[in-house]
C-alpha cells in the first residue's frame, strides 16, 4: 500500500518523480512520486504542513521544486510560472478564487480572455458573443446564476466558487487544480459544488483535488494520495478504501 | 459570505430571471441615487435655478454654461481613469498649468502654435506616465507620489516662467475659444469629442475591462495574466493627457498662461468623479456620470452668481454637494 503503483505514461495527464522543495533549512516535501490520470478526479489529503499545498503549487508553477522531473501532457515540462502552467493547459481555482467583484459573471468569465471584434487597428468588445458563451458555459456545468450580468460581489459563496471553477473548465484547460473549494462553504453550497465536480468528472475533465474532508475525497475522486510529513505515504483507489484506513494512512497509524 | 442575510437578495432576484426592475423598485432603490446622484442633482439645480433666475434659462446663459463645463469635464475623464484604478491624481491641476507655460513659452519662442499644443499635451501626458511609473515600481502610495509632483511641477512651472504670465496672441486658439459649429462652440465639441472616446474605452475595449478589474481586486487581476502595473501607468498618462487638453483650453480661453494653479479645478474634478457614482475603492466607473458631475458643478456656481450669491459661499455650496454625495454613496450597492 505505501509504494505508489505506476500508471502508464500515457494515461498520465500530470506526473513528478522524486520532486522535493524546501524554503531554506524547511522540507516542505521530499522524492514525492505522483500521477493524476486523464479524465479523472484524482484527490490529495494530508494533515495540516504535510505539503499538499506546496505540492500542487510546485506542480503548477508557483513554486519551482529544487530537485525531480515533472511531466505534464507526456512531456517534461517544468513551469517557470502559472503564466506558463496556463498556458500549457492547467486551470488552478485559487483559493480566494480570484473574481473581481465589481465585474459581471460574464465579465469574470472571460476576464483577461475577452472576445474582440477588430476594426481597423483597433479592437472592440465583442459583448454579445462573450454573454452567449458565457451561458453556454454556465448550463454545461449547470450553475445556476440569477443573471450572467450580475455584479459577482451579489452572488454567494458557493455561486462565486462555481463561476471560479466554470472559468477554469471553460479556458478548454486540459487539467483544472483545485486548492480547498468547498472549505468556506456551508452545507447546501457543498453540495452544490461537489455536483459541480462531478459533473466535470462526467465530462471527463482531469482533476486534482486537495481537501481535508477524507469523506468528501471519497465522495467524488477516483485515486486518493495521501501525504504525511513532507512524504507521499500511499495512494489508494476511493472505490477500495474506508474512511478509517484514510484516518490511519494520514496519522501513520496504519 | 454565506450568512443567509448575504444570499438573500441574489436568492430572491433569481425568480426575475435577467428582468428590469420595475421602476417603482427603481425609485426607492437607494443605490439608483447613488448612481445617478449627478443627473439628480442637475436636473434638481436646473429646476431651482429656472424658478429663482429665468435668466438661468436662456440659451446664453446655457452655451456660457457648458463652455465654462468644458474644461472641467475634459479634467474629469482623466480624474476618472485614475479613480478607477482606486488611486487619485492630485497633480492634475498643476499638470494644467505645466503644459500652459510651456505652451505658452514654446509660442513665445516662435515655433508655432501647433507645435507648442502638441509639446504642451506631451509635458502633461509625461508628468502622468511619471506619476504611473513612481507609484507602480516604487510601491509608494498614489496619494503621496502625485502630491510631490503637484510640488515638484508647480515648482518647474515658475522656474520656466519666471513667475511670469505669457500672452498667448494666436489666432488659432482664438477662434478654438470663440468660435462655434452648430449650437456649441468649439471648447464643447472638444469635451463632448472625449466623453466619447473615453466611454469608448472603458466599456467597449480590453483596456476598460482590465482597468475596472484592476482597480476592483489588484491581486486577482494580476493572477488571471493582467499586467496590472502596466494598467495602472496608462491610465495616469490618460489623465496627464487630458490635463494637457484642458491647458489648450484653459490658455485659449483667457488668452495666456498663467503661472498659478487652479486648486478649484483639482477639487471640482475629484468631487464630479464622486458625484458620478464613481467608487473611490476603483473597480466601478462611468464617464458620463463624471461628466455630468462637472456640468452640475458649473450649473451651481453659474446659478448661484446668476442669483447674485457672494463668490465666498461657491465653495462652500460645492463642498457641501459633494460631502452629501459621498454621504449617498454609501447606499450603492
Amino acid at each position: 500500500m505505501s509504494a505508489p503503483h505506476h500508471i502508464p505514461a500515457t494515461e498520465a495527464i500530470i506526473a513528478c518523480e522524486g520532486l522535493s522543495k524546501h524554503f531554506g533549512g524547511i522540507r516542505a516535501f521530499t522524492d514525492v512520486a505522483f500521477q493524476a490520470r486523464r479524465g479523472e478526479v484524482t484527490a490529495v489529503i494530508g494533515d495540516n504542513g504535510a505539503g499538499k499545498s506546496t505540492l500542487i503549487r510546485s506542480l503548477v508553477g508557483v513554486h519551482q521544486p529544487d530537485a525531480g522531473n515533472l511531466f505534464f501532457d507526456g512531456r517534461a515540462r517544468p513551469f517557470a510560472n502559472p503564466d506558463e502552467a496556463r498556458k500549457a493547459g492547467i486551470e488552478t481555482v485559487h483559493q480566494n478564487l480570484a473574481l473581481i467583484d465589481e465585474l459581471t459573471v460574464a465579465q469574470n468569465l472571460f476576464l483577461n480572455r475577452e472576445i474582440v471584434r477588430r476594426i481597423g487597428p483597433f479592437a472592440f468588445l465583442d459583448r454579445k458573443a462573450m454573454k452567449r458563451d458565457a451561458r453556454s458555459m454556465l448550463s454545461r456545468l449547470s450553475i445556476n446564476v440569477p443573471s450572467i450580468n450580475q455584479r459577482v460581489r451579489r452572488l454567494s459563496g458557493g455561486q462565486r466558487q462555481a463561476i471560479s471553477i466554470c472559468r477554469a473548465v471553460g479556458s478548454g484547460a486540459k487539467l483544472v487544480v483545485m486548492d480547498e473549494p468547498t472549505a468556506a462553504l456551508g452545507v447546501q453550497e457543498t453540495a452544490n459544488v461537489e455536483a459541480l465536480i462531478r459533473r466535470l468528472r462526467e465530462q471527463s475533465v482531469s482533476v486534482i483535488l486537495v481537501s481535508h474532508n477524507f469523506d468528501q475525497v471519497r465522495r467524488l475522486s477516483d485515486q486518493i494520495w495521501v501525504m504525511r510529513a513532507g512524504k507521499m505515504a500511499a495512494t489508494v483507489r476511493a472505490s477500495e478504501t474506508s474512511g478509517n484506513e484514510l484516518v490511519a494512512l494520514v496519522t501513520g497509524a496504519a | 459570505m454565506s450568512t443567509p442575510a448575504d444570499n438573500a437578495p441574489a436568492a430572491h432576484s433569481a425568480g426575475a430571471e435577467e428582468s428590469r426592475p420595475s421602476l417603482a423598485a427603481l425609485l426607492l432603490d437607494p443605490s439608483f441615487w447613488a448612481d445617478w446622484a449627478s443627473v439628480v442633482g442637475l436636473v434638481g439645480l436646473v429646476i431651482v435655478f429656472g424658478i429663482a433666475q429665468p435668466v438661468f434659462l436662456s440659451v446664453a446663459n446655457l452655451q456660457a454654461l457648458l463652455l465654462a463645463a468644458a474644461i472641467l469635464v475634459v479634467l474629469s475623464i482623466g480624474q476618472t481613469f485614475v479613480i478607477a484604478t482606486s488611486g487619485i491624481d492630485l497633480s492634475l491641476a498643476a499638470a494644467v498649468m505645466l503644459g500652459a507655460i510651456i505652451l505658452g513659452l514654446v509660442n513665445a519662442a516662435g515655433y508655432g502654435i501647433f507645435i507648442a499644443c502638441v509639446l504642451a499635451v506631451l509635458a502633461t501626458s509625461a508628468v502622468g506616465f511619471l506619476n504611473g511609473l513612481i507609484i507602480t515600481a516604487g510601491k509608494i502610495p498614489d496619494f503621496v507620489v502625485t502630491l510631490g509632483t503637484l510640488s515638484g511641477i508647480t515648482g518647474l512651472g515658475l522656474i520656466l516662467s519666471g513667475g511670469e504670465p505669457t500672452m498667448v496672441g494666436s489666432t488659432f486658439l482664438l477662434r478654438l475659444a470663440s468660435g462655434s459649429f452648430g449650437p456649441f462652440g468649439y471648447p464643447v465639441w472638444v469635451a463632448i469629442a472625449a466623453v466619447i472616446v473615453a466611454h469608448i474605452a472603458l466599456y467597449h475595449t480590453r483596456f476598460g475591462v482590465h482597468l475596472l478589474a484592476t482597480g476592483g481586486q489588484t491581486e486577482s487581476a494580476g493572477a488571471l495574466g493582467i499586467r496590472t502595473d502596466r494598467v495602472k501607468i496608462a491610465a495616469y498618462t490618460i489623465s496627464g493627457l487630458c490635463a494637457g487638453i484642458a491647458a489648450i483650453l484653459l490658455v485659449a480661453r483667457i488668452g495666456s498662461a498663467e503661472p498659478q494653479i487652479n486648486t478649484s479645478l483639482l477639487l471640482n474634478s475629484v468631487a464630479a468623479v464622486v458625484l458620478g457614482g464613481v467608487s473611490l475603492f476603483g473597480g466601478r466607473a462611468s464617464i458620463l456620470g463624471p461628466a455630468i458631475g462637472a456640468l452640475m458643478l458649473t450649473a451651481l456656481v453659474n446659478g448661484l452668481t446668476l442669483l447674485n450669491v457672494s463668490a465666498f459661499y461657491q465653495p462652500l455650496a460645492v463642498g457641501a454637494i459633494v460631502v452629501l454625495a459621498a454621504l449617498i454613496m454609501r447606499y450603492q450597492k
